[in-house]
């Protein structure tokens, strides 16, 4: 009898093992297609069919509405010129920060990552207060001051709302590429130097090239997010009638009063969307398709430092601006305003006051909102943290039949509009399909999960791509499972790289107000709802003051976590 | 032959936050002449690599200056670097450092595109590069497609492909297998009897040096050792250290008392020695295993017994005490003893060292921190 069931464990055990790799594989169809899958095909089934016939008419409306297309230009324009700025000013300041010796390293890449933690929509907010095209502080300052005729800026434009997604959307491409710069193999650079090629040169022909996987990468985040970004431009278009897709389908819905026609013709508009972002995906995956191999080898090397000599302090100067510019100005700003008595008071001693902090947390719901946006963001960073690298690990190593469509299918749910994305997800949850989450804090867990799934996927994934088959090989050959393999030597080289998706997602989430702004309930308000919803009700001080309130919240969890993962090594 | 490569006083320090000042390369001065193959040997952590990339350009020195083809490249006194694309070398790196995103032909050409020279002469050149390491045939390949012998052959024909006069080899075989380390020596050798350059070659491997050297340099501890032929390195090493580095080495700590040599351990029988005439009370004798002769009994010498026999493939090996200590030698299998068997040794031509006073290695455990 225990003979056979020892026989019996055995076989299991061996099965298991050979099965390893099928079963992840599957784990990860099923789960991306509860999480991904069920949404997306809800918000399509929707589009075209209405009571269970086919129907084009209501999509083909939509489609040829004026509006529509002037927001569906304007969308384009935005995504394509911060992509663009973005890359560069992401690319820059990592070959600086990264290669050169440029003094204060640590300090600046701390203060380059503030624009993670820095919500976007925040810094619309704060330049909104600045450059208002009517009623800008920094505006009226320079009026008086000059003398001049009109507002010397406004913000509330095209080139405005591209100049503050830049400032925050350069971290994508910034990051990245340290990270590769970090591990690349120096002699690379040196061999082209003893080839004759100058310094200037091994940036073009070599460092760049060896780079590109890790630009492409930051870029189409770049791309995907600003597509289907709500914050900075409801913040800044409303008021001059600049919409995009998004702001266009959340007015949309709003106009309707939540209807279920509303939600309809949104679902259309989003179909429209994210037919441009699979455009968009396409032709990142063109761009990258040479760019298959490891520019680190198994082994570590330390990465010579490129000396900038007679240009160090120019451009140290350069840097430092551009972190007053994106991060000092507007956190100033939001904190000023915060304790003004009334908005559009000037800046002078006597105009300052604490109640605006006293009034908020007084309001029902501000801790009811801090509480929540806490839960959300650190299970959807934990969960996505494992996911992603899950995910990663099949579509990298595995590679089974199928993996581009993995790879697509865990991109897209962020491709798509936060705001589309919560139609997807009420459509599916709230009873339809039998499971009822709507107007709990668990159908904005199940949104976020989506949401942010590809920010860890994709970290964990290039971290992957840089770990040579050979290292796991290796411990194979020393006698470990693949399981032990995975988790003693896999898992602890890319662990760094876990560790930031865990905060790309968590940081993000923590600010986040386009998905929460459709699906919160009486008791469910994230604190980027909450706030957004003050400075619509024309709260402007008391908005600043959660505001503040919330960025101080979310610096001093990041310099928790940064302390507690501070002595870990890796790739 | 005139000096192609001068080292004068060079010196580098670093400051390293766990272990403080760190002499990596102390006040090196060397001559390397043109055509001569010339290696820079020594344990990790010793300073050739410092050595040859401040050659190269990538490191600055913290004093001295370097010339290269009656050149000035570096001086720290009179404040000139010149960077390392200028310096007109040649180099190959330990882990091939060919370009993942270029192929072969890319990759070769690379350095004739960059002095920007017409495409027939750039094609005519990389051709004629290929030709010479083995490579024709292979343009279009992508170097992650290739074997390490391949790829490394790539990184010898982008080096040789601008004809430079002084070709840097930085540990260029160890990333290879014996057999093909063996071939590519020869290659490397014949590539420079074909386009007449100088060689600088590192390695920490004394046999791989010993074969493809004019000359070489042993150094320990960021300070010069030695230089000389591998042969008078080998029969005429200048410490103890340069003995035990070049090859199989046995040291016996010995006494100078009235006149005599005394195994330690062992006051009874003189060891049959001449007593150089600096010689302290407490030196360390130094020969190679097969320098040692074993005997009867009758033919005299120190008397003791063979404590352990191993036969090997082309010798025999015997362990033998003397005083304390055991000693390892080795003769062809026509000498034979059994174990337990009583013999003689004698030291044919040793060499005498002073006594070890430890320091040296706890130093270069020091070292090996950094």
């Amino acid at each position: 009898m225990s003979r056979n069931m020892h026989a019996d464990m055995a076989a299991v055990d061996g099965r298991r093992r050979i099965n390893m790799d099928k079963l992840m594989t599957v784990i990860c169809f099923i789960l991306l297609f509860i999480i991904v899958i069920i949404p997306i095909f809800m918000i399509i089934y929707n589009a075209f069919f209405f009571e269970g016939k086919f129907e084009l008419d209501m999509f083909v409306t939509q489609l040829t509405d004026s509006k529509n297309l002037a927001a569906m230009w304007n969308t384009l324009k935005i995504a394509l010129f911060a992509t663009v700025f973005g890359t560069i000013m992401g690319v820059f300041y990592a070959w600086l920060l990264g290669r050169s010796d440029i003094p204060c390293k640590g300090l600046m890449r701390a203060l380059f990552s503030i624009p993670y933690m820095f919500p976007p929509f925040l810094g619309a907010m704060a330049w909104d207060l600045l450059l208002n095209g009517r009623s800008g502080y920094l505006n009226r300052f320079l009026v008086s001051t000059f003398g001049l005729n009109g507002m010397p800026f406004n913000i509330n434009s095209i080139a405005g709302i591209v100049f503050v997604e830049v400032s925050y959307y350069f971290p994508f491409v910034f990051m990245q590429v340290v990270s590769a710069l970090e591990r690349m193999d120096p002699t690379l650079e040196e061999c082209a130097r003893i080839a004759g090629a100058k310094q200037s040169t091994v940036i073009w022909k070599i460092t760049l090239p060896l780079v590109k996987p890790a630009i492409s990468a930051g870029a189409l985040l770049i791309l995907t997010t600003s597509l289907a970004h709500f914050g900075v431009p409801s913040i800044l278009g409303y008021a001059q009638g600049i919409y995009t897709l998004p702001t266009r389908i959340y007015a949309v819905i709003y106009n309707s009063g939540g209807s279920f026609d509303g939600i309809r013709q949104g679902a259309a508009l989003s179909v429209m969307l994210v037919v441009v972002v699979a455009i968009a995906l396409v032709l990142q995956k063109k761009i990258l398709s040479t760019g298959n191999y490891d520019i680190i080898k198994g082994k570590s090397m330390r990465p010579t430092l490129i000396k900038l000599r007679a240009a160090k302090y120019p451009l140290l100067l350069v840097a430092v601006f551009t972190l007053v510019l994106i991060v000092v100005v507007p956190l100033v700003m939001i904190v000023l305003i915060s304790f003004i008595k009334a908005y559009g008071l000037p800046l002078k001693p006597g105009n300052f006051t604490t109640a605006q902090y006293v009034k908020v947390f007084k309001a029902s719901g501000t801790m009811d909102s801090i509480r929540n946006s806490l839960f959300v963001s650190i299970t959807a960073g934990v969960v996505c943290m494992f996911l992603g690298t899950l995910v990663a690990y099949v579509v990298q190593k595995i590679r089974p039949k199928g993996k581009e469509a993995l790879e697509v299918i865990s991109v897209l749910p962020y491709s798509i509009p936060g705001t589309v994305l919560s139609i997807g997800v009420i459509l599916a949850w709230s009873g339809s399909l039998g499971i009822k989450l709507y107007n709990t804090i668990w159908i904005i867990l199940v949104a976020y999960m989506a949401r942010y799934l590809s920010f860890s996927m994709k970290t964990s994934s290039a971290a992957l791509l840089q770990v040579h088959s050979s290292l796991e090989e290796a411990a194979r050959v020393c006698g470990a499972s693949h399981t032990e393999s995975l988790s003693d030597v896999t898992l602890p080289l890319i662990r760094p790289a876990m560790v930031s998706g865990f905060f790309l997602i968590f940081l993000p989430a923590m600010r986040e107000v386009t998905t929460s702004i459709l699906l919160y309930g009486p008791y469910t308000r994230t604190l980027g709802v909450q706030i957004y919803s003050l400075r619509d009700a024309g709260m402007i001080p008391q908005a600043a003051a959660l505001a503040t309130v919330a960025i101080g919240i979310i610096m001093l969890l990041n310099a928790i976590v940064t302390q507690i993962t501070k002595d870990k090594k890796g790739v | 032959m005139a000096d192609q490569i001068i080292l004068r006083n060079v010196t580098k320090r670093f400051t390293t936050k766990t272990l403080g000042d760190i002499v990596a390369v102390d006040n090196f001065n060397l001559n390397v002449r043109e055509g001569e193959c010339f290696s820079f040997l020594g344990p990790s952590g010793c300073g050739k690599s410092t050595t040859l990339r401040m050659i190269a350009g990538f490191e600055d020195l913290t004093e001295g200056e370097i010339e290269l083809c009656g050149r000035l490249v570096s001086s720290k006194k009179k404040n000139l670097y010149v960077p390392p694309e200028e310096r007109g070398l040649g180099m190959v790196f330990q882990a091939f450092a060919v370009w993942p995103h270029m192929n072969v032909y890319e990759n070769v050409a690379f350095p004739l595109r960059i002095q920007k020279i017409n495409k027939t002469d750039i094609d005519k050149r990389v051709r004629e590069a290929l030709k010479h390491t083995s490579l024709t045939g292979l343009e279009n390949v992508f170097p992650g497609d290739l074997s390490g012998g391949q790829q490394q052959r790539i990184a010898l024909a982008r080096a040789i492909v601008t004809n430079p006069k002084v070709m840097l080899l930085d540990e260029p075989l160890s990333n290879l297998d014996p057999k093909l380390r063996e071939t590519m020596r020869f290659e490397i050798k014949a590539l420079q009897r074909k386009f007449n350059f100088t060689i600088i070659f590192v390695t920490h491997d004394q046999s791989e040096a010993m074969a493809i050297s004019d000359r070489m340099m042993v150094c320990d501890m960021g300070k010069i050792m030695q230089i000389d032929t591998p042969e008078n390195l080998y029969n005429k090493p200048c410490n103890r250290f340069v003995h035990n580095f070049l090859g199989e080495s046995t040291f016996i700590s010995v006494i100078v008392k009235d006149g005599k040599v005394y195994a330690k351990g062992d006051m009874t029988q003189p060891l049959d020695l001449a007593i150089p005439q600096d010689a302290a009370q407490e030196m360390v004798v130094a020969t190679r295993p097969n320098e040692i002769a074993l005997t009867g009994v009758s033919d005299g010498g120190y008397k003791t017994h063979i404590e352990k026999r191993i036969f090997l493939t082309d010798r025999t090996e015997y362990l033998v005490p003397v005083g304390e200590q055991v000693v390892k030698i080795q003769t062809p299998h026509r000498v034979h003893f059994a174990e337990g068997e009583a013999c003689c040794v004698r030291f044919l031509e040793p060499m005498w060292y002073p006594a070890d006073d430890g320091k040296a290695d706890q130093e270069r455990a020091r070292r090996q921190l950094v």
